[in-house]
């Protein structure tokens, strides 16, 4: 399908989903247990996170496969699975999906620092080729590159990735300097979105992060330094103690309060990281398209 | 010494070559190790966390700074250790259960040796059992834990509470950091301080060992 990102930017804004993780938890997967691993050992459960968003309205919906490159995989002993896991994720989203929504598939940073020498340029381009081929070959609509914290791991994740023939979208991290307003490496918006364009992005944007307010100022940015399409996805603030459990006080409707000024920052793919629920995405559906019963057609 | 402040420069721009030759050097020429330390190399790390403060340096800066010091650290330790110089403090540091992520905490570790702690790593996913019995083995008046998932920031209380379960609450200090992490957060669980940032975090490891 050429041109997807394009197409889907003519009629902004394009709403994509929640974060996964805690959907999972409620699931039973354990604080600390792979949740890519899943993909293999508790297919329906994952099923029901994805469809839980496609049916809140999610237009995009991601694949658990966030950490599934072999270099993230490893410590879970399951490096030798990363096409299965893959290969498995875009088939639970795309099954959940319906004819309807998109399946972008999601692919993680490896955690480890290339410039402190934790890995070499080589292993990167290995462990990213290999991911972003087995979610192409698995079908899936678009690839994205997120939560990225380093431009230098973006780029070569981005390079591997586009081989696939696939659009890929970028999507980097923004929470350091004085204005919270710098990757961790120091990179500005401006900065990333020159770099990404050049190196051929069909999107790029900014994800999980200190909460939806501070990207506002973000998007615009971004959107003032490039021609594509600008994916935002913020995180629910950031957690609290209450009460004996950790939770995240920003509320749906707090979330989606933001959305309009987001949208008119230039966002077209508009969702929600760490924090954020199938309710969040009702609620920024309920917000963007208060005219509309229903999700309009994607 | 003239000689000796190139050492500063080069742990300042992270110059690791320069900074090994100038401590070679100063220590065949018989400069005291600690004199090394105190006046140059802790002073070049305090200039690079001020800066990385101010916004000026950032990840970076602060690794080839850190490596840097590294280099020339490689050189001294075995003089110090030989004499039975004590370190500013003993830090026992990782990541929580359950969380594999350590570029913070190795930012971190890497600032507080530049700071003259003796910082033992005890890597990731590290049970609260393991911070406290190793900060009990070793001596260490502080420990700190990072956390890169909410889901797995709990465990950080149950340090917390294994570590006055053990007895020791009083002699040793809890500093915890992360993403997720907020002062109400810290507060909530009865850790001793938190710090958003490496510089942050030396600064508050400092003001608990006097505290």
């Amino acid at each position: 399908m050429p041109d997807l990102i394009r197409t889907l930017a003519q009629a902004p804004p394009i709403i994509t989903d929640g974060a996964w993780g805690t959907l999972l938890q409620q699931q039973g997967l354990h604080a600390g247990e792979c949740p890519d691993g899943w993909n293999l050992s508790h297919p329906e459960a994952v099923r029901q996170v994805a469809a839980a968003y496609a049916e809140a309205g999610s237009m995009v919906i991601l694949t658990n496969t966030f950490r599934a490159n072999r270099i993230s995989l490893e410590p879970h002993g399951f490096a030798g699975l990363v096409h299965e896991i893959n290969r498995a994720g875009v088939e639970i989203s795309r099954r959940a999906a319906g004819p309807k929504t998109k399946v972008f598939a999601s692919i993680g940073p490896t955690g480890k620092m290339l410039m402190a020498g934790d890995v070499t340029e080589e292993d990167l381009r290995e462990a990213f080729s290999e991911q972003a081929s087995a979610l192409a070959g698995a079908g899936a609509d678009a690839l994205l590159l997120e939560t990225f914290g380093d431009l230098d791991e973006a780029v070569i994740a981005l390079e591997a990735a586009k081989k696939n023939g696939l659009p890929v979208v970028v999507s980097m991290v923004f929470d350091s300097g004085k204005h919270r307003d710098r990757t961790m490496m120091g990179k500005t918006p401006e900065d990333v979105a020159h770099r990404l364009t050049a190196a051929g992005a069909d999107a790029i944007g900014a994800n999980c992060g200190l909460g939806i307010e501070g990207y506002i100022p973000i998007c615009a940015r971004l959107k003032g330094a490039t021609d594509r399409p600008i994916w935002i996805k913020p995180n629910a603030g950031l957690p609290e103690w209450q009460n004996g459990t950790l939770i995240y006080a920003t509320t749906p409707e707090e979330f989606a309060g933001f959305a309009p000024e987001l949208y008119a920052s230039g966002a077209t793919f508009i969702g929600g990281c760490c924090g954020t629920r199938p309710d969040f995405i009702r609620a920024l559906h309920a917000c963007l398209f208060p005219a509309h019963a229903t999700r309009p057609e994607a | 010494m003239e000689e000796l402040s190139k050492l500063y420069d080069a742990i300042l721009v992270g110059n690791f070559k320069t900074a090994r030759e100038v401590t070679e050097k100063a220590l065949a020429a018989g400069t005291d190790p600690q004199d090394l330390v105190q006046k140059y190399m802790i002073p070049a790390m305090d200039e690079v966390g001020r800066r990385y403060e101010a916004n000026e340096y950032f990840v970076p800066e602060l690794l080839i700074a850190a490596r840097a010091m590294k280099a020339a650290l490689e050189l001294i330790r075995p003089l110090l250790a030989a004499r039975g110089t004590e370190p500013t403090g003993r830090v026992v540091i990782g990541t929580v259960k359950g969380d594999l992520h350590d570029i913070g905490k190795n930012l971190v570790a890497a600032m507080l040796e530049g700071a003259g702690f003796e910082v033992i790593d005890l890597g990731v996913d590290v049970s609260p059992d393991k911070f406290v019995t190793t900060a009990q083995d070793k001596n260490a008046s502080l420990i700190a834990i990072s956390a890169l998932l909410t889901t797995t920031m709990g465990s950080m209380k149950t340090t917390v509470e294994a570590l006055r379960q053990s007895g020791s609450r009083a002699k040793v200090k809890i500093m915890v950091g992360g993403a997720p992490l907020t002062q109400k957060y810290a507060d909530e669980i009865g850790a001793d301080g938190y710090s958003n940032n490496a510089n942050g975090a030396v600064a508050l490891a400092r003001r608990l060992m006097t505290a």
